[in-house]
């Protein structure tokens, strides 16, 4: 469980995170979205208790991350990858960290094993590629088993295969009851794996919810209505806030009408129809279309960050 | 990747019982020396520098001890007693000691390492502490070895040479080798601590090779009354005062050089603990 209230951070001028308030939830991969230098990266960094927020609070697992007496087992992060001293190797630097929290070293053998880099553990982490990088890192954020796994970026520089990996681990996390906080630029990955979403720009919340809701919202969301009557039932829709387009005859696709209604009007006139198909916009859409408005940068925040919907 | 593919039962591993540690986790003081201690092993040009540093102590005292007066290298007149005959290496290795303390801390934010161990150690000034416990005993240890080994080979090739000699037990010598030690840790330690203040490997290795042995030479050159006001002061200067046999005129007497001395290392050590828990890492 994470949560930020009202947090800011100031770098002179700048505002990079801005009066930011959500909740992570357990149990389920929550995505954290935005476009570059929205404040994704700082905020995390806050959480971890790297840097000190201007204003606000965060409350890992209930209290500030510093007041916990076993760090390493309340919230493991990978905040950026080869983060280590290239003469060292990848064993000693977990070592090292473990002994830290009073970890053994049979758990650094353990994810050192589960991230698949046992071959290259003794090896100088000079010589690692991104992606063992990257491995190494996710291994530091699992070492001491904690409740909260938390990523920026973990698929940076992964192989297909390390991809499926990462996907497969953080949806065994999740499911194992732990809270998985994960940021991506690839939204498709992100669609895949992530059931919660929290979207920030400018370092401001956009949307914080179900990753279905917030596609859903989407104006790109339309109804794919197939009729031989096509033109007839057109003049049937057309009307405020609807937009239709067609690109083949007899198709429409529909914007702003639930399907029920236009069922219903079609029924009433009697037209015919062939198919009505609910179109949900892709994830991407659904992020372009928010974060482009960034005059607006209207929040939408649901219920997720409200105590409702908390475990405590 | 030289590794295989891993199957959904590694990934299980993560989320199953068996991964969890046994209780008893927390984060402890000695944990945090342990840590440290890991980190300084580890890194074999650490181990590599500490070596050349204990063989430039012994081997620049035995050449010193060897030449002194032969007519080829540097007269008896430049050394005031047998003993800073054969501590002639402690200066230079000072320099490697101090660079090292340097590395220690301002390589970690060199290599950004240090996010990984301040988020394994949040409360963060048990990070600064463990490292000064580690650093302190291996160099002091390290460099006792070091500084009376130079002492009994550079006093036995000098009295072999039929040359004045000097034993621990003659007043102020065992005070003066074991002062050489204290010397090198310390300033190591004056390194360690700049490196947290700075951040920055290049910038605290210069401004520690400035402060302690670029200083007392552009000293020399201001007025002489600035100079004797100022240079004993010095922390090289004060050093000087407990790692010498007797004492010169202008310099601070033993006891008062090494609470100068250790004055800067305890203001330093307050400075990095303050940013250290003040700044965003």
């Amino acid at each position: 469980m994470i949560e930020v209230n009202d947090l800011s951070k100031r770098y002179g001028d700048k505002l990079a995170v801005d009066a930011l308030s959500f909740a992570v939830r357990p149990g389920v991969v929550t995505g954290f979205l935005g476009p570059n230098g929205a404040g994704k990266s700082t905020t995390m960094r806050m959480i971890m208790g790297l840097d000190r927020p201007s204003s606000g609070t965060v409350r890992v697992n209930g209290r500030p991350y510093e007041q916990h007496k076993a760090p390493l087992q309340e919230i493991g992060a990978l905040l950026e990858a080869k983060a280590i001293h290239p003469g060292r190797s990848a064993y000693h630097h977990l070592l090292a960290l473990a002994a830290s929290n009073g970890i053994g070293k049979q758990r650094v053998l353990e994810v050192i094993d589960m991230v698949g880099l046992t071959e290259v553990a003794h090896k100088r982490a000079g010589g690692f590629s991104l992606g063992m990088g990257q491995r190494l890192g996710i291994a530091s954020a699992l070492l001491g088993d904690p409740r909260i796994v938390m990523l920026d970026e973990p698929v940076n520089g992964l192989d297909p295969e390390g991809v499926l990996w990462i996907r497969n681990l953080l949806k065994d996390l999740a499911d194992g009851g732990r809270t998985v906080f994960v940021s991506s630029h690839l939204m498709s990955e992100m669609a895949l794996i992530a059931e919660d979403l929290i979207v920030i720009g400018r370092g401001r919340l956009l949307s914080a919810g179900p990753l279905a809701d917030f596609v859903a919202r989407s104006s790109r969301r339309s109804v794919r209505v197939r009729s031989p009557q096509a033109a007839s039932l057109r003049d049937l829709l057309t009307g405020d806030g609807v937009a239709v387009s067609s690109d083949e005859p007899g198709l429409l696709h529909v914007q702003g009408l639930e399907a029920a209604e236009i069922g219903e009007r079609a029924a009433a006139a009697g037209v015919v129809l062939h198919e009505l198909f609910v179109q949900e916009a892709s994830l991407e859409e659904a992020f372009m279309e928010l974060t482009r408005d960034a005059v607006e940068y209207h929040a939408t925040t649901t219920e997720l960050a409200t105590a409702g919907r908390t475990n405590r | 990747m030289s590794t295989t593919a891993l199957g959904p039962q590694d990934t299980q591993r993560t989320t199953g019982t068996a991964g969890r540690p046994a209780g008893g986790l927390r984060v402890t003081f000695p944990r945090v020396v342990h840590m440290e201690w890991i980190k300084l092993r580890s890194l074999r040009s650490t181990l590599y520098t500490l070596a050349i540093t204990v063989a430039l102590v012994i081997g620049l005292g035995l050449l010193l001890s060897s030449l002194v007066g032969s007519g080829e290298g540097p007269g008896q007149d430049d050394f005031s007693d047998p003993t800073s005959i054969s501590l002639g290496g402690v200066n230079l290795a000072a320099l490697a000691v101090a660079v090292l303390g340097v590395l220690m801390s301002a390589g970690e934010y060199a290599t950004g390492s240090i996010r990984g161990t301040l988020a394994a150690v949040p409360a963060r000034l048990p990070v600064l502490w463990g490292k000064v416990v580690v650093f302190a005993v291996v160099s002091f240890v390290l460099m006792s070895v070091a500084v009376l080994g130079a002492f009994l080979a550079g006093q036995s090739v000098l009295s072999s040479r039929d040359m004045a000699t000097a034993a621990l037990s003659d007043p102020g010598v065992f005070r003066a080798v074991i002062g050489a030690a204290v010397y090198l840790t310390g300033a190591g330690l004056i390194g360690l601590a700049v490196g947290v203040l700075l951040r920055n490997t290049a910038g605290a290795i210069t401004t520690v090779v400035g402060a302690l042995f670029v200083l007392p030479g552009l000293i020399q050159l201001l007025p002489s009354s600035w100079n004797d006001a100022i240079g004993p002061y010095l922390p090289s200067n004060a050093a000087n005062a407990f790692m010498t046999v007797g004492s010169s005129g202008d310099s601070l007497s033993a006891g008062s050089g090494f609470a100068v001395f250790a004055g800067y290392i305890v203001v330093l050590l307050a400075g990095a603990a303050v940013l250290l828990k003040r700044r965003d890492a």
